[in-house]
């Protein structure tokens, strides 16, 4: 049985990682799903592979952008019932001190505010119809922190608080609002992030990595997918205002685990 | 609907709302279930309602160790193993202010909500280690992330099981064992309609009515919102979930203030 029969979905940051697994997923489940990415080629590259997608080159940062890309989605899927509110960036791994301001404009500037310019393009859309499920993805950095890492941070830690107010002005209306919280997941974001702990080789920073990790191991983005599926589908019907943590058990910990 | 296929499920409270509506949706996505409770009347209601070679039914005192050693051999000798303990017993006790509340109620809502929950833990865990892995899920409640005046015995208890499942989570995480919580707001419960009655005697449906506009959707949650999101944590579905709560409120912990209609 298909769990999101026909459902209309629009997936930011939707041509790789979490965001392109959401996609496969909600299309695997019967939903007509638009993928928005600022990566033109990421989006040639994930439409060869899963010919169902529809993509769309956009920068969220932009407003005119946004409007662009909600009123195409509402063109081209009769409107939109599902949104994964998924594109991001990485910030520099720098301390505080020495941090430029340019690297805390551009995270907030996406991880942020270009989250919430969707959000409130898709409030118009969705409110007047009265259903629908918008997922905002956070990260366990929108509740705990990590040195090293303060846009990144502070951005994910806003969009816990974006998604509450939203939900609590949307719930009379149909629209839930929630946070999709992963933790260390083997996506092209991460990449970067673990050739850095042991210089050039991202497999060997995967497993210092993952002794940090309860379940010692990254996640799969098809695990946090599935995540997604729960929240976009109408199981999810009572869900709004929440967080959704799937981490391996990284925010249930501060310190070492026992094998 | 197969997505408990193959799995064997222990559920405490499962003849209550949440417990009852848990055991009709893992049974219907091909778990097999044994519901656990202390009521064994409403046990062979559901038992009747249910029926069939994958559900069956144990009258148990959660409090009681060797009766949770019993319920939880009893579900392995019956089904061949537990994947899946759905902790879910337990009581409001008295609406009471602190200086009020009869430590007799206090200690019985621990030992049911927070006592009978551990007992449990602690005894599937050979089971799922046995198999190689399984998921428990604890019900806490939206109590368990915040507080309502004059219920200290049930807010302390629902705070406590999270930490109980962090820690648990924790130390099973390398052995395949995920271990979670529900945190349900106000749902169309048996337990809620005892408290609407004692809240108002003559007029127990306006106290429905004032509770749902403290929720920005509204209403209250259907017995089998809750049990989805039991599902979806029972399930290999959530296999990077652990060590979390995991809200199914209406909103209600979103907010502290009147919402706008």
């Amino acid at each position: 049985m298909a769990r999101l029969d026909k459902k209309a979905c629009l997936v930011t940051g939707g041509a790789s990682g979490i965001g392109l697994a959401a996609a496969q997923v909600f299309a695997r489940e019967g939903g007509k799903v638009m993928i928005a990415d600022r990566n033109q080629a990421a989006l040639d590259a994930a439409v060869a592979a899963n010919p169902g997608l529809i993509p769309y080159a956009v920068d969220v940062s932009d407003p005119a952008e946004v409007e662009a890309m909600v009123r195409a989605a509402v063109d081209r899927l009769g409107g939109v019932e599902v949104a994964v509110l998924n594109a991001g960036v990485g910030s520099a791994g720098t301390p505080l001190d020495g941090h430029s301001i340019e690297d805390f404009d551009r995270v907030i500037g996406v991880n942020l505010r270009g989250v919430w310019l969707c959000l409130r393009e898709l409030v118009k859309v969705m409110k007047p119809r009265g259903r629908g499920s918008i997922m905002l993805t956070a990260s366990i950095h929108g509740h705990a922190a990590r040195t090293l890492a303060s846009p990144y941070t502070t951005a994910k830690h806003g969009l816990v608080g974006m998604a509450k107010g939203a939900a609590l002005e949307l719930a009379a209306h149909g629209v839930r609002v929630n946070t999709v919280d992963p933790g260390f997941t083997d996506t092209p974001l991460l990449a970067g992030a673990l050739s850095a702990i042991v210089p050039g080789d991202a497999e060997a920073g995967a497993a210092v990595l993952s002794r940090a990790i309860p379940m010692r191991r990254l996640g799969r983005p098809e695990e946090v997918a599935e995540v997604m599926l729960f929240l976009a589908s109408d199981e999810s019907s009572y869900c709004t205002g929440a967080s959704f943590a799937v981490d391996g058990g990284v925010l249930a910990a501060w310190g070492p685990t026992p094998d | 609907m197969d997505r408990l296929a193959g799995k064997v499920a222990v559920i405490t409270g499962g003849a209550g709302g949440f417990g009852a509506a848990a055991a009709r949706l893992f049974v219907e996505e091909g778990g097999k279930v044994l519901a656990v409770d202390r009521d064994a009347e409403a046990l062979g209601r559901l038992e009747a309602e249910i029926g069939g070679d994958s559900f069956a039914v144990y009258a148990a005192d959660i409090t009681q160790a060797d009766q949770v050693d019993a319920y939880t051999a009893a579900a392995a000798d019956r089904f061949g193993g537990i994947d899946i303990a759905l902790l879910n017993a337990g009581v409001t006790g008295p609406k009471t202010l602190l200086e009020d509340y009869p430590v007799e109620a206090f200690d019985q809502v621990l030992a049911i909500n927070l006592r009978g929950a551990w007992l449990g833990l602690r005894a599937v865990i050979p089971y799922m280690k046995r198999r190689g892995g399984g998921s428990v899920v604890v019900t806490s409640s939206i109590q368990g992330l915040s507080a309502i005046p004059g219920t200290s015995g049930y807010t302390t208890t629902k705070h406590a099981v999270i930490g109980m499942m962090k820690g648990a989570a924790l130390e099973l995480a390398a052995h395949n064992i995920r271990v979670n919580t529900v945190n349900p707001g106000y749902g169309d419960t048996p337990m809620m309609q005892r408290i609407h009655a004692a809240a108002a005697p003559g007029n127990p449906g306006a106290v429905e009515v004032a509770l749902s506009q403290e929720v920005p959707m509204r209403r209250y949650a259907r017995a089998d919102e809750v049990a989805r999101l039991m599902l979806f944590l029972a399930s290999d579905a959530s296999s990077y979930c652990t060590g979390a709560a995991y809200p199914v409120d209406g909103g209600i912990l979103a907010s502290w203030a009147k919402t706008p209609d």
